[in-house]
C-alpha cells in the first residue's frame, strides 16, 4: 500500500516560481519598468567612462548650450558642464541612496515587525504604537530638521531617509507574522522545540517574503524621491557632487531661459520612481495575487 | 480514580488537567468569562499502548493533546512524562522532552511549511536537536524516515504542494518520528483525509507502532477509526471524561449514556441489520456556562433530578472500565446487542 501511494505523485507539477515569473511577465508596465531601471543602472555605471566630458569639467565657452545642438547631447549648465555626464553621475548617487536607504529601512522594519508580530503582548503593543507615532510625523519635516542639524553627507542622507521610511514595512511584517504564527506549521516547529529565532527566521519570514519584496521595491522609489526633495531644498547632497535633486535646485533660476536644466533631471527622477512603482505593482500581482491594490 | 494503571509505570500520567480560555466580557468593565475547555481530566497511558480520546467538536480533546505537549500552559492539574513532572517546566527545560514526544496534526495542508523542501521539513527535528549532524547524515536519515512512512527517498527535494493529502500526512508522520519519540500524539490525523486514504494512514500508524514500540494518544471524533487502532478508549464530553474502557469492553458494554449514543452512530457494514439509532437532541451546551452536576444531563435520555446535583466522579465499574454516571440501573444498548 505504501509504494502505491508514493508513486501517485510522479508527474511533477510546475513549480510555483515559474508561474510567478509568468504572471510578472504578463504585467507590461512592470516589464517596462524593469527594462528602464536596468538600462538606467547600466548607463550610470558605464556611461561616464564613455562620454568625452566629465561631470565636473567646466567649459566657460559652452555655457547654456541647448540640447541636441552640438557636442553636448543634453546641453550644458551655467558653468558649461555637460548635463548628460552630470545626470549619469547623479544617477549613481541617487540610485545608490535609494537602494541603500531601502536596505536599511527594510532591516529596521523587518526586525521591528518580526518581534512585534511574534511576541505580541505588551512588547508588540509598545512597538506598534511607536510605529504609529512615527507615522504621525510628516517625514519631510523630520528629514529637513535633522539634516540641517547633522552634516549633509551621503551616508547621513541615507540613514535619515531609512529612519523615516521603515514604518510601513514594520506594519506589513507585523500583520503577516501575527497571522502566520497561528498556522499549524509554526505550532509544529514549537512542538519540535525550535528556538524563537529559528521559528521567526526559518519558518515565518520566508512565508511573508512576497509583501516584503513589494514593499522593498516601493521603498526604493520613495527613497529616491525623498533624496530629491531634500537635495532640491538644499539640505541634501551638496554640490559639486551631482544628484538629481540638487541639479533641479540649480535649474530653478533658469527655468525660462534654459528649461533643459530642469527637464532632464526631472525626467530621470520621474522615470526611475515610476519604474520602481510599476515593478512593485507587477511583483505584487505576481507573488501574491490575493493582495490586491494599494 | 487515579488507580487506572496497575503494573507498569505509565509513560504519561495526567491528573486533574484543567485548561481554560478567556471568553467574552460580560460587560465593558467586568472581567472576561472563563471557557473551561478542559475541566479535570485524568488518564494514564502505558508504554506501548494506544489510548484514544474521542468526543465531538468542542469537547476539549485537542486541547488535552496540546496541553499535554505543553503547547498550551495548563491552568491546573499535573502532567508527568516518563516519571518527570513537566507541568511547570520552562521552555528551555522542556526541550529535552520535546524530542521524546511528538505531534501529528489534523490538517496536512497547514502543518507543513509551504516554503520548505521535504528535506528541510522532515529534517527540522534533527537541525533542532542534533545540530551537529552533517548534511550527508541528515539527508540519509531523512531518506530513511521517508521510506519508513512509505514515501520515496527521491521525494526529498520536493515542496509540500507537490503531494496529495495522504502523502502530506505521511510527511507529517515522518517528521514526528525521525527522532524516534516515545510518545506520539495524533490529533485527528485522518479526519481531513479521504476515506480511502484514512485506512492507509491508520494502518501505517499501527505498523509503525509495532515496529518502533510507540505509545500513541490518538485523538479522534470517529469511533469507527478509533476501534481499529486503540487498546483503550477515553470518551470526552464538554471538557470531562465520561467513560474510559478497553476497546472491546467499550464497544460490547458501554456504561455511559453518551457512549451509547456515540456508538449508535457508528455505521454497521451490513445493510440487513436494523438497530435503534439514538439521536441526541440539541447542541452541546456552551462551555461558558456548563450545566450543573453531570454535564451531559441536558441531552441524556436517562437523566434524573439527582444528576443536576454534583458532577459524577469517574469510578471503576468493571476491571479497567470507568464511568462518570450515577445511574447503574440502566441497560445500555451496544452495536453488538442489536435491536431487531
Amino acid at each position: 500500500m505504501s509504494t502505491a501511494a508514493a508513486d501517485a505523485a510522479l508527474p511533477r507539477p510546475a513549480r510555483r516560481r515559474d508561474s510567478a515569473l509568468r504572471r510578472f511577465m504578463r504585467h507590461r508596465l512592470a516589464v517596462f519598468g524593469t527594462v528602464v531601471i536596468g538600462l538606467l543602472a547600466l548607463a550610470c555605471a558605464v556611461g561616464p567612462y564613455l562620454l568625452p566630458f566629465s561631470d565636473t569639467e567646466i567649459d566657460i565657452m559652452q555655457r547654456f548650450a541647448p540640447p541636441f545642438s552640438g557636442a553636448h547631447l543634453l546641453g550644458t549648465d551655467p558653468l558649461g558642464r555637460d548635463i548628460l555626464a552630470r545626470i549619469l553621475m547623479a544617477g549613481r548617487i541617487s540610485l545608490s541612496v535609494g537602494f541603500a536607504a531601502m536596505a536599511i529601512s527594510m532591516v529596521i522594519g523587518i526586525a521591528v515587525g518580526l518581534v512585534a508580530g511574534y511576541y505580541g503582548g505588551w512588547l508588540g503593543t509598545v512597538l506598534m504604537r511607536f510605529v504609529d507615532a512615527m507615522l504621525c510625523f510628516p517625514s519631510i519635516f523630520l528629514l529637513l530638521a535633522v539634516s540641517s542639524l547633522i552634516g549633509p553627507a551621503v551616508g547621513s542622507i541615507i540613514l535619515l531617509i531609512a529612519v523615516t521610511s521603515w514604518m510601513e514595512v514594520a506594519r506589513i511584517v507585523e500583520a503577516q507574522i501575527r497571522a502566520l504564527k497561528a498556522r499549524d506549521f509554526a505550532v509544529a516547529a514549537e512542538a519540535l522545540g525550535a528556538s524563537d529565532a529559528r521559528v521567526m527566521t526559518r519558518e515565518l519570514l520566508p512565508n511573508a517574503i512576497a509583501p516584503i519584496v513589494v514593499a522593498a521595491t516601493l521603498n526604493v522609489a520613495h527613497a529616491i524621491l525623498a533624496e530629491s526633495y531634500i537635495s532640491f531644498l538644499g539640505y541634501g547632497i551638496q554640490p559639486p557632487t551631482p544628484s538629481w535633486g540638487n541639479m533641479l535646485d540649480n535649474a530653478q533660476s533658469y527655468l525660462t531661459s534654459a528649461p533643459w536644466l530642469a527637464i532632464f533631471p526631472g525626467a530621470a527622477i520621474t522615470l526611475a520612481v515610476t519604474s520602481f512603482n510599476f515593478i512593485g505593482d507587477g511583483l505584487r500581482d505576481a507573488l501574491d495575487p490575493r493582495m490586491g491594490g494599494r | 480514580m487515579d488507580g487506572m494503571v496497575t503494573g507498569d509505570p505509565a509513560l504519561l500520567e495526567v491528573r486533574d488537567l484543567r485548561k481554560w480560555f478567556a471568553g467574552p466580557r460580560p460587560g465593558p468593565f467586568r472581567p472576561r468569562a472563563k471557557v473551561h475547555a478542559v475541566d479535570g481530566v485524568s488518564f494514564d497511558i502505558r508504554r506501548g499502548e494506544v489510548l484514544s480520546l474521542v468526543g465531538e467538536s468542542g469537547s476539549g480533546k485537542s486541547t488535552v493533546g496540546r496541553t499535554v505537549l505543553r503547547l498550551a500552559r495548563p491552568d491546573g492539574g499535573s502532567i508527568r512524562f516518563g516519571g518527570t513532572d513537566i507541568t511547570g517546566l520552562s521552555r528551555d527545560a522542556l526541550r529535552p522532552f520535546r524530542r521524546r514526544m511528538q505531534l501529528v496534526f489534523q490538517d496536512p495542508y497547514a502543518s507543513l511549511n509551504p516554503k520548505m523542501t521535504v528535506e528541510e521539513i522532515v529534517g527540522a527535528p534533527l537541525a533542532i536537536h542534533e545540530p551537529s549532524t552533517s548534511a550527508a547524515e541528515r539527508r540519509r536519515r531523512v531518506e530513511e524516515a521517508l521510506s519508513l512512512v512509505g514515501l520515496l527517498p527521491s521525494h526529498i527535494t520536493r515542496y509540500p504542494h507537490e503531494f496529495s493529502g495522504g502523502q502530506r500526512q505521511r510527511l507529517g508522520i515522518a517528521r514526528a518520528l525521525i527522532l524516534r519519540p516515545e510518545l506520539l500524539i495524533a490529533d485527528e490525523p485522518v479526519s481531513a483525509l479521504d476515506v480511502s486514504v484514512q485506512a492507509q494512514v491508520v494502518n501505517l500508524m499501527l505498523d509503525l507502532k509495532e515496529r518502533l514500540g510507540l505509545t500513541i494518544l490518538f485523538i479522534s471524533h470517529d469511533l469507527a477509526v478509533v476501534g481499529h487502532i486503540s487498546d483503550r478508549i477515553a470518551v470526552m464530553y464538554l471538557g470531562r471524561l465520561v467513560e474510559v474502557a478497553p476497546t472491546q469492553a467499550l464497544f460490547a458494554t458501554p456504561r455511559h449514556p453518551y457512549t451509547e449514543a456515540l456508538l449508535s452512530a457508528v455505521p454497521i457494514p451490513d445493510p440487513t441489520v436494523r438497530r435503534e439509532r439514538i439521536v441526541l437532541v440539541g447542541d452541546v451546551p456552551s462551555p461558558l456556562n456548563p450545566p450543573s452536576g453531570c454535564r451531559f444531563r441536558t441531552r441524556c435520555r436517562y437523566a434524573l433530578p439527582a444528576c443536576a446535583e454534583a458532577p459524577p466522579a469517574l469510578r471503576e465499574v468493571a476491571p479497567g472500565h470507568f464511568k462518570a454516571c450515577i445511574r447503574d440501573d440502566i441497560a445500555l444498548a451496544s452495536p453488538t446487542s442489536v435491536a431487531a
